[in-house]
């Protein structure tokens, strides 16, 4: 039989243990073994950016990332982001720009934006395209992601 | 690597594809990575972002342990030491983009990972393993091999670590496949200090982002009295690998840098390619584009 791996990790700031195949993605992990069914499967590939997770505070395509290599690791997914009744300033800004249209990429599209805004606290508009280069909306609603993040920024700068 | 001792149609007696893994190890230094190498088959994860795609397309066949050397913290970053840069097998894509040592002292490959993937896969994506991987259009490898960069392969025989060092450009030997041996893992990447080389990278496909080359060049070299000095040349994805460009370094080399000789320059570019059609783009296009960037390069990194 296949052995599992045993992995103890940190889950939007709580201490997690999961037994994994060797073979699954995080984003398996992630949707079926915790039920945080944020992060999406669309390509498959890590090239649309839906399953976008951060991990040790780098975003990373969780659906091909080893669930085993999550082992030791600090994981941040959408379900962690708001605090009680208040929401995540980027999760604000979405709503408040109307930025979500069929909401499949939104997930992912508001932790690569989470990245992107630590690394770089008031991108200009070529900056928040390229932060965003690795995330595919097929609604085609760049516009309004692009306005949520300048949104997003404004006011995480203002505190 | 690794894997090719493995068949994908094969069944092990308990009746589990072998083309599966079936136990995980994570091992947290050089040693121990050597000596799980020479005690059997184990498929190498660094950053994995082509891992396990490879298995699922059937393009890869995985041994049953699955080994992760991420962990494994003396092969992650940058050093400058005895006149050489030396960048660690885990170092990300990222790491090298934003690493201070890089940008000042090889900023080449700053600017190679800037045009790499996406923010997530340079996130994840290893140096090593872009190598390793050793695909014909593997991005890091041309401007790699344009600075004359060597690897160093390290494996556990005879009860002591052994190493060895070859040049990037002789490492990979066809798609897919390389010099590296199955007990082998690759530890570093050596560069020889050369501050102040001119020189860039530059890749074409029909959108920036997450896009496998069309074809790839690297140009770099001096202008020493108003002459192409210590030129070298490297093409990606227009070859089985990633090729030295000889003939293009052989017409530019001691020549005053005038737009005669870079057209000189460019009819060479056919003597170093070996273009294919395929899904991405025809030969014919290859050769056109790779004549187009060796152009863009020369004229900015050199005339500008």
């Amino acid at each position: 039989m296949p052995s599992k791996a045993e992995i103890s990790f940190t889950l939007n700031g709580s201490a997690r243990t999961a037994s994994v195949a060797p073979s699954a993605s995080a984003l398996t992990v992630l949707r079926e073994d915790f039920d945080l069914t944020a992060a999406k499967e669309a390509c498959g590939e890590g090239e649309c950016g839906a399953c976008t997770i951060i991990v040790d505070g780098q975003s990373v395509c969780s659906c091909i990332l080893y669930a085993a290599d999550l082992d030791g690791r600090d994981v941040e997914t959408v379900e962690g982001l708001d605090v009680g009744d208040t929401l995540d300033p980027v999760q604000a800004a979405f709503i408040e720009m109307g930025a979500v249209q069929c909401g499949y990429c939104t997930p992912g599209m508001v932790m690569q934006i989470k990245h992107l805004l630590a690394t770089n606290p008031d991108p200009d508009e070529a900056a928040i395209r390229r932060g965003l280069e690795g995330n595919i909306c097929r609604c085609t609603g760049y516009s309004k992601i692009i306005d949520a993040v300048k949104a997003a920024s404004i006011s995480m700068r203002a505190g | 690597m690794q894997w090719s001792k493995f068949m994908a149609t094969t069944r092990s007696r308990s009746g589990f594809k072998m083309n599966e893994i079936t136990n995980y190890i994570a091992v947290d230094s050089i040693e121990a990575a050597a000596e799980a190498l020479a005690a059997g088959p184990v498929t190498v994860l660094a950053g994995g972002t082509d891992l396990m795609l490879q298995g699922q397309a059937g393009t890869r066949t995985y041994a049953a342990t699955l080994m992760n050397i991420r962990r494994v913290a003396e092969l992650r970053g940058v050093r400058l030491e005895d006149g050489a840069l030396t960048i660690g097998a885990l170092t990300t894509v990222t790491d090298l983009h934003n690493d201070a040592t890089i940008q000042a002292h090889c900023p080449i490959l700053a600017e190679t990972a800037d045009q790499f993937a996406s923010p997530q896969i340079r996130n994840m994506a290893s140096v090593g393993g872009n190598i390793c991987n050793a695909s014909p259009a593997g991005d890091l490898l041309v401007p790699l091999i344009a600075v004359g960069a060597e690897v160093e392969l390290v494996s556990k025989r005879d009860g002591a670590l052994q190493s060895r060092r070859l040049p990037l450009e002789d490492f990979v030997t066809g798609p897919g496949t390389s010099e590296i041996g199955d007990t082998e893992i690759l530890t570093f990447v050596r560069i020889p200090l050369q501050d102040g080389l001119l020189g860039a990278f530059r890749k074409f496909g029909p959108r920036p982002a997450l896009e496998i080359a069309m074809a790839a060049v690297a140009v770099t070299g001096r202008i020493e009295g108003g002459k192409f000095a210590h030129m070298r040349v490297a093409f990606g994805a227009v070859a089985p690998t990633p090729v030295r460009g000889r003939a293009v370094e052989a017409a530019l080399e001691g020549k005053p840098a005038t737009d005669e000789i870079i057209n000189a320059a460019l009819s060479a570019t056919d003597a170093d390619i070996s273009p294919i059609d395929d899904v991405r783009a025809s030969a014919w296009y290859r050769r056109h584009l790779t004549r187009a960037l060796t152009q863009e390069i020369l004229t900015d990194a050199f005339q500008g």
